[in-house]
């Protein structure tokens, strides 16, 4: 090599972004083969947080799996364990009380607010703006505080059950539920004014990770993600579950698949959300309080009068506390519309009290794995803008 | 007159200390005053626990900068690694010796103890340390050599990060103090001088912010870049690049960087407060406390769009100072070249 | 019967194994080897138009034999259904299948964590690597002969 080839002679810079570091949610580690600030190539890293979930479920009766489901997608719990929820009684065969359906409604709604709230806030941090973090939280601390009031949990709420509800909804929550839903529409124009029209957002984010429709089924894409590139799908419209055929809501779609149109698309679900909350609301009314666990002495303890008083019934105590639910032989895929995407639960059943096999279909997984596509041939910069609205979150890529 | 000179040095040297140490304070107390503002427009408090409304936190955090440990990664050109926050903060202290801060302090003539002091002689009654008559290029000039620490800082560092961030203020640098200058060549235009005591004479009768509006703008805007604050903070960003060229500085090092920065802001504002805000001049009230008002609305002014904008990106950042800012200033210039021409006929 | 079970006994009879039908859901199993060419007239054939990948997970039976399968869920934007493929791999040792990533890209993450998990490979993946364990990790900890905890 003579000298001249040796003055002009380039490298790229290989920098290892996570897995500490401030933006990438959790332990992600993205290895970016750069030039200048170019992005030449993008390897997402993951696994940093993997615990097993799949492989120690396998282990557990089917109740106790369900803290597990919680910690998958940490900033809604409570959806998590909706999904499980719904396939087990799939496998069961059984259907819940209207009363638990629409509970299990507006619970699920709340806590997809509490993790677009979430989102926004840290997206908007990413991008350099500090600022709508805090007025996110202002919100979502009052979701916490709902789900606190059923399950005595901020984060991880185990209110669900398999069948049912661990309990009635406690005596306020109607009127704080109210209260959140009647100031949510108000308090939501705040995040708009913060964001919405600023110039330097805007740049920020049109044209940042372009999707087209046919790009996002090939990639797998759902929830937000996919209606952002306009693909017109919303498990709970297009395959309802838990009742959400009789909620009134709009699907917000985007046009251009860019950073842009994810975010005014999660705005507007916040709205959509709220708005289903609100009726849910409505419906409880008609309801009869305490109706709220399938009549399936398979998944549903018999009253402690029959306990006490009947062989039948003590023994179905002690076959569902001792050895737990047994579902049937056979196998079940279920998903649910999670805050992030296509959520599915994948139950292979041996006709034992363990699953034989849980396989988790977590949407931040699918989400991700398009990482290096969208990153190829842009700046650092915009890496980051793209960990943003992918809404990942590392237990749910991890498991 | 010759035994007055010791008494002269000895009074100068006072007069520096006195400025630094205001100046010092001043700096400390930016920084509780971005954090309490933030808190303000963020729905927090802000510090409150450290004295009455967290007003001696300053003093509490140089504590701890000064208790931490100071950290050399391994790898660092130590040189330059204990060297460049000395180049950010000096640097960021100099513009001040030619910033007026008031008109007339003290009387033209002191007795000290039955001698005749000449104060008029070295400028010591003047608001003013040094009123220079090239005062607007030394303060630019002392401005742009604190890149030199964060270039530096950001190479001996040995970390990409850090590289990156010493990069991108590079290129930052160079684009924006070619607004940063071009921005005020009206104001000179206006006034006719490059002192800067000259120059807030010359607004006696009307600020130039209102002759000048878009070039006060640009020179706000240029400032904004020059200090590296949001939606400017490209070199330092958090989600991008963890602290930028600060990322490996520690302890009292850190807290250097740190009083450069606050430091840079703070002349930033005085700077723009003398050039279209009038400097020291308005009624009722003495002129320090107008400067300093003055100055530290504009202080507010730089932690208000902190808490406001995001952060553009690099190439916005680089097209938005050579294709929207650059061709701004000219345009400036050639307007104001006009009007002062058919005025003058 | 629904018709994408149709479609593959049409055009595939000799790799249909089984057809059933659980609680309204769909799965068919077919053999290993033409899975690629399955899932490309799935995806493509205008009734069906599974256009979209939802999951890969690898199924280890263990005292059984063949040990190890394969499973794939597919969903339609246009009917708004879905469908299982399940597929048996022949060797207990080394299963291997042919890889869907030319059908689907989103099979890549999914058939590198069904081979990190259950040491099932996929010929033609762009990428076979660890994507959960660390790279130089031994074993498969979802088969199950893999203990639980320790060793």
């Amino acid at each position: 090599m003579n000298s001249r080839e040796t003055l002009q002679r380039t490298e790229t810079m290989l920098l290892n972004l996570g897995p500490s570091h401030p933006s990438t949610h959790g332990v992600l580690r993205v290895l970016l083969e750069l030039d200048g600030e170019l992005i030449l190539r993008a390897d997402p890293d993951i696994g940093y947080l993997h615990r097993g979930i799949e492989k120690m479920c396998e282990y557990r009766t089917y109740h106790r799996c369900m803290p597990l489901m919680n910690r998958l997608d940490y900033l809604a719990g409570e959806v998590n364990l909706f999904g499980f929820c719904l396939a087990m009684e799939k496998l069961l065969g059984i259907e819940v009380p209207k009363r638990a359906q629409y509970v299990r409604v507006m619970l699920a709604e709340l806590t997809r607010i509490a993790s677009h709230l979430f989102w926004l806030g840290t997206h908007g941090h990413d991008l350099g703006a500090m600022t709508p973090l805090f007025y996110a939280f202002r919100e979502r601390e009052k979701i916490m505080d709902l789900c606190e009031m059923v399950s005595g949990a901020r984060m991880f709420p185990l209110y669900f059950r398999i069948g049912g509800l661990a309990a009635d909804l406690p005596e306020g929550f109607i009127q704080a539920a109210w209260d959140f839903v009647k100031t949510f529409p108000e308090k939501h124009k705040d995040y708009h004014a913060l964001l919405t029209k600023n110039q330097i957002w805007i740049e920020r984010t049109k044209g940042v990770g372009v999707m087209s429709p046919e790009e996002v089924l090939d990639w797998g894409w759902s929830g937000p993600m996919a209606r952002g590139s306009g693909v017109n799908w919303d498990l709970r419209r297009d395959n309802p579950y838990s009742s959400y055929e009789e909620f009134d809501f709009v699907v917000p779609l985007g046009k251009n698949g860019d950073t842009y149109d994810r975010y005014l698309v999660r705005m507007e679900e916040m709205l959509q959300a709220n708005r289903i909350v609100r009726q849910a609301l409505e419906k409880l009314a008609d309801t009869e309080p305490g109706d709220i666990k399938a009549k399936d002495p398979r998944v549903s303890l018999p009253k402690k009068d029959a306990v006490y008083n009947d062989i039948a019934g003590l023994i179905n105590h002690f076959k569902i506390i001792q050895e737990g639910i047994v579902p049937p032989k056979g196998e079940v895929y279920q998903c649910i519309e999670a805050p992030k995407g296509e959520m599915g639960f994948y139950i292979v059943s041996d006709g034992t009290p363990q699953p034989f096999r849980l396989k988790i279909r977590g949407p931040s997984f699918i989400n991700l794995s398009a990482m290096d596509k969208l990153a190829r041939g842009r700046l650092l910069a915009d890496a980051i803008a793209l960990i943003g609205t992918m809404d990942i979150v590392l237990a749910d890529v991890d498991r | 007159m010759m035994n007055q000179l010791p008494i002269l040095i000895i009074l100068t040297f006072v007069k520096i200390m006195l400025v630094l140490v205001v100046f010092l304070t001043c700096i400390a107390y930016t920084v509780l005053m971005e954090r309490k503002v933030l808190g303000f427009i963020q729905l927090r408090l802000g510090p409150n626990r450290v004295g009455p409304w967290g007003l001696l936190q300053p003093l509490a955090d140089a504590i701890k900068l000064l208790f931490k440990e100071e950290f050399t990664p391994p790898g660092v050109n130590k040189v330059l690694f204990v060297l460049a926050p000395i180049i950010t903060a000096v640097p960021a202290f100099l513009p001040l010796a030619a910033i007026p801060f008031a008109s007339q302090i003290l009387p033209d003539t002191l007795t000290i103890y039955g001698y005749k002091v000449d104060l008029a002689a070295a400028g010591l009654n003047q608001g003013v340390i040094a009123d220079i008559n090239v005062g607007l290029l030394y303060v630019f000039a002392m401005g742009s050599l604190s890149v030199y620490g964060a270039v530096l800082g950001g190479w001996a560092s040995n970390n990409k990060y850090s590289l990156l961030g010493g990069l991108r203020l590079s290129a930052q640098m160079i684009s924006y103090e070619m607004t940063l200058g071009l921005s005020v060549i009206g104001v000179l235009m206006l006034s006719g001088s490059l002192s800067l005591v000259k120059i807030v004479e010359a607004q006696k009768s009307m600020w130039f912010i209102f002759y000048q509006p878009l070039g006060f703008l640009l020179f706000l805007t240029a400032a904004f870049a020059e200090c590296a604050r949001t939606p400017f903070d490209l070199i330092e960003c958090e989600n991008e690049l963890v602290a930028g060229y600060q990322t490996e500085y520690s302890s009292m090092k850190y807290g250097v960087f740190m009083m450069g920065e606050y430091g840079h802001i703070l002349v930033a504002s005085a700077l723009a407060t003398t050039l279209f805000l009038g400097g020291w001049q308005g009624p009722v009230l003495p002129p320090i406390v107008w400067f300093m008002g003055k100055t530290f609305a504009l202080v507010f002014f730089f932690i208000w769009v902190r808490g406001t904008f995001p952060r553009f990106r690099f190439d916005q950042l680089m097209k938005l100072g050579w294709k929207v800012m650059l061709p701004l200033c000219l345009v400036n210039i050639l307007f104001t070249g006009v009007i002062i021409q058919f005025l003058q006929r | 019967m629904s018709k994408a079970a149709e479609l593959l006994q049409e055009k595939f009879p000799e790799e249909v194994v089984e057809v059933t039908e659980f609680r309204g859901e769909t799965t068919i199993t077919v053999k290993p080897g033409r899975i690629v060419d399955i899932c490309k007239t799935l995806r493509d054939t205008p009734e069906t138009s599974f256009k979209y990948l939802s999951m890969v997970a690898g199924l280890d039976y263990l005292p059984q034999s063949p040990r190890f399968g394969v499973v794939y869920n597919l969903y339609s934007h246009r009917n708004h259904n879905r469908v299982t493929l399940k597929t048996l791999l022949a060797d207990d040792n080394s299963p291997a299948i042919d890889s869907v990533v030319p059908v689907w890209s989103t099979a890549n993450w999914h058939e590198r964590e069904a081979y990190d998990m259950m040491g099932i490979r996929f010929k033609g993946h762009p990428d076979l690597r660890r994507i959960l364990m660390p790279a130089d990790w031994v074993g498969h900890p979802q088969r199950k002969d893999y203990p639980l905890r320790g060793k």
